[in-house]
């Protein structure tokens, strides 16, 4: 256990942890603006995949990262689009049409990746931007300022989501016809349109979040993203529709998968748990769920389709 | 009003908790589940095309494996070995089947398709197996990696004895150690990756290692927590790594940008990174699978379990090239290899 809080140690799982939330932080955030227009999304998973496949296939041939990061994004937006049409046009049913989106894009990445690379091959990595001054400091340089810039991004998404939401126009209607889209729609927003820029800006993050993912690997396998999108969904709710608590999630989750991950490589999780304490990040996301549940109050039209009649 | 939201409340965690299992059971099961109680999400599979026919009827055989055709790894090591089969053959594959109901019904349809030999490539269908084979008593089922049969008299069991290769690379890794610290990514602790790392374990210490940290990640498919897996062993020391199952690309990735040597299992991992690949042992299923076809073809349809290991040319430790191996090192691991095939080294002791 002493060897756990040496400092190197320490500040490396730091920085393991958050390089772990960095994709639940994107996704999750995106999540959360699409949830505070009404709209749920279980397609989280599927939106991430196919955006980690096609943002590592453009890595792997045109070697250019941005690009790759571009098409991650485009990849997103477009899926947005999509579940936008099914969901605000169409006025199918949330949950279903959600899992529909997640099984396309298990599917179609795992088909696109056999198809196109088959064999795990590396592209470029995103490089490690080291901030000024700060990133020399030692110990905390290595945990917080050695990162690449997607995981800066997302932090600094942070109190951007909450200036949108909560400073804007448009993020006051978002808001609006998430908890009483009729009123909204008496006061001349557009319910719908609302609605679908929200979908579209949840994806287009989500994407990022699989984009970020396999861009901090440098590699892609089928089911990628092992779960990750199902729980940035979960981390909504912890964070209670609020930016700074999906932050605290996702920051949550990463550290306590980086805790159990450097407890098992120093040897202080006996090998007769290591499967038992793999559980440890939900458990325990689960247990702070519960004890904050008093916080907890949904977008009040959360999942209820809207149509003008 | 207390009741109705103390009510939403629950409905809330209810929903967050099924939405975390979701995530937890697709975390925990990657594709790579060879030996894991592998259940899973979805099922994409695909038909590869089949190996060339010649002038006679070529054989026709199906295969059903957990991950993709081409992943370094389990799957592809049988994808190869029926490749190399010296009668021609038409090979149907399914792959990606980590929903073991999915693997189930590819299997049945393989059998009802008038295939002769059906290949369950993965311990998690052993249940489906002994449901469907006696459906199909003309059909040759090969089931692995297992030790046993079931009992059916249709089913040729198959696996691998990983301790032998792991021991092999156990030495190599601890001659070229300088730490004597060495890590080891698993994925759950079951099947060939437990030998496999039981094997490198007792071969490491014995050629002098001081330390061999194993870490099972949790997971067969997770490459993110394997990489932090091998992030967190060259942090604590290690100056040598291996590992086992798909999820391995991560680790390597990692062991890559540190210029840290790495040791593979189930397939020639060499092209992941060229350089540092030191040497990976390679299942080469063909050989047990000519002597499945030989009994099948002599009346005998199932019934016997087979093991590939070093002695019968089953498992094989390809050294690569490109890596500056030392001739002390190779002649440590040699000597392993040939220590191990005239019993007198015990990797399992």
């Amino acid at each position: 256990m002493s060897d756990f809080f040496t400092a190197t140690v320490l500040f490396s799982t730091l920085a393991a942890g958050i390089r772990l939330s960095t994709p639940f932080l994107f996704a999750g955030l995106g999540e959360m603006i699409g949830q505070k227009s009404g709209v749920l999304n279980l397609g989280v998973e599927g939106v991430m995949l196919l955006s980690a496949f096609f943002a590592y296939w453009t890595a792997l041939s045109t070697g250019s990262l941005w690009l790759a990061v571009l098409v991650g994004m485009l990849v997103g937006l477009l899926m947005g689009v999509v579940y936008g049409l099914i969901t605000v046009v169409f006025h199918a049913e949330q949950g279903i049409s959600g899992i529909g989106i997640f099984l396309f894009g298990l599917g179609f990445s795992d088909l696109m990746f056999q198809e196109n690379v088959g064999t795990p091959k590396f592209t470029s990595k995103l490089p490690s931007v080291d901030i000024p001054l700060l990133s020399d400091i030692p110990h905390v340089g290595v945990a917080f300022f050695q990162h690449s810039a997607m995981t800066y991004t997302a932090f600094v998404m942070v109190p951007l989501v909450m200036i949108l939401l909560r400073r804007t126009t448009f993020g006051t209607n978002i808001r609006a016809v998430g908890e009483n889209p009729e009123s909204a729609d008496s006061l001349g927003v557009s319910v719908a349109r609302m609605r679908f820029s929200a979908i579209v800006i949840g994806n287009t993050l989500a994407g990022v979040a699989g984009t970020a993912l396999v861009l901090e690997l440098g590699i892609f396998q089928p089911n990628l993203t092992a779960g990750r999108g199902f729980i940035a969904i979960a981390l909504v709710y912890f964070g209670a529709w609020r930016a700074p608590g999906v932050m605290a999630g996702a920051l949550l989750y990463g550290l306590v998968e980086a805790t159990v991950i450097t407890w098992k490589a120093l040897g202080i999780i006996p090998r007769s748990l290591s499967d038992i304490s793999a559980m440890a990040p939900a458990v325990i996301t689960i247990g702070a769920l519960v004890i904050l549940a008093r916080r907890v109050k949904p977008p009040a039209a959360l999942t209820q389709p809207f149509s003008r009649h | 009003m207390r009741n109705k939201n103390r009510s939403r409340r629950f409905k809330l965690l209810r929903f967050v908790a099924a939405v975390m299992a979701l995530g937890l059971l697709a975390s925990a099961c990657g594709d790579d589940s060879d030996d894991g109680e592998a259940t899973g999400t979805t099922a994409p599979a695909t038909t590869a095309p089949a190996t060339t026919a010649a002038a006679e009827t070529p054989l026709k055989i199906a295969l059903v494996a957990p991950s993709a055709s081409d992943d370094l790894a389990f799957t592809q090591s049988m994808v190869d070995a029926i490749n190399a089969l010296s009668d021609p053959v038409d090979l149907s594959i399914t792959d990606g089947t980590f929903v073991i109901e999915d693997a189930a019904a590819a299997i049945r349809g393989y059998a009802e398709a008038g295939n002769e030999i059906v290949v369950a490539h993965g311990t998690q269908f052993g249940a489906s197996l002994a449901e469907i084979a006696p459906d199909f008593p003309e059909v040759t089922f090969l089931w692995g990696t297992s030790t046993d049969t079931q009992g059916l008299a249709n089913v040729f069991a198959y696996s691998p004895d990983a301790a032998e290769g792991g021991y092999v690379n156990g030495v190599v890794a601890a001659a070229i150690s300088a730490s004597g610290s060495i890590g080891v990514v698993g994925p759950i602790e079951a099947g060939d990756a437990v030998t496999y790392i039981t094997g490198f374990n007792n071969g490491a210490l014995a050629n002098g290692a001081t330390d061999v940290s194993i870490t099972y990640t949790g997971s067969f498919g997770d490459v993110a927590l394997a990489a932090e897996a091998a992030t967190a062993l060259i942090i604590n020391g290690a100056d040598v790594l291996t590992g086992s199952a798909q999820m391995v690309v991560g680790a390597v990735g990692v062991a890559s940008d540190e210029g840290v040597p790495w040791f593979g299992t189930q397939a020639n991992q060499t092209s992941l990174d060229p350089s540092l690949v030191v040497a990976s042992q390679v299942y080469h299923w063909e050989v047990i699978l000519e002597e499945m076809i030989d009994q099948r073809e002599a009346g005998v349809l199932g019934g016997e379990a087979f093991e590939i290991n070093l002695a019968n040319g089953g498992l094989e430790i390809e050294f690569n090239d490109g890596f500056d191996l030392s001739a002390d090192a190779r002649a440590a691991g040699d000597a392993a290899i040939a220590g191990i095939i005239d019993g007198s080294i015990d990797p399992n002791g």
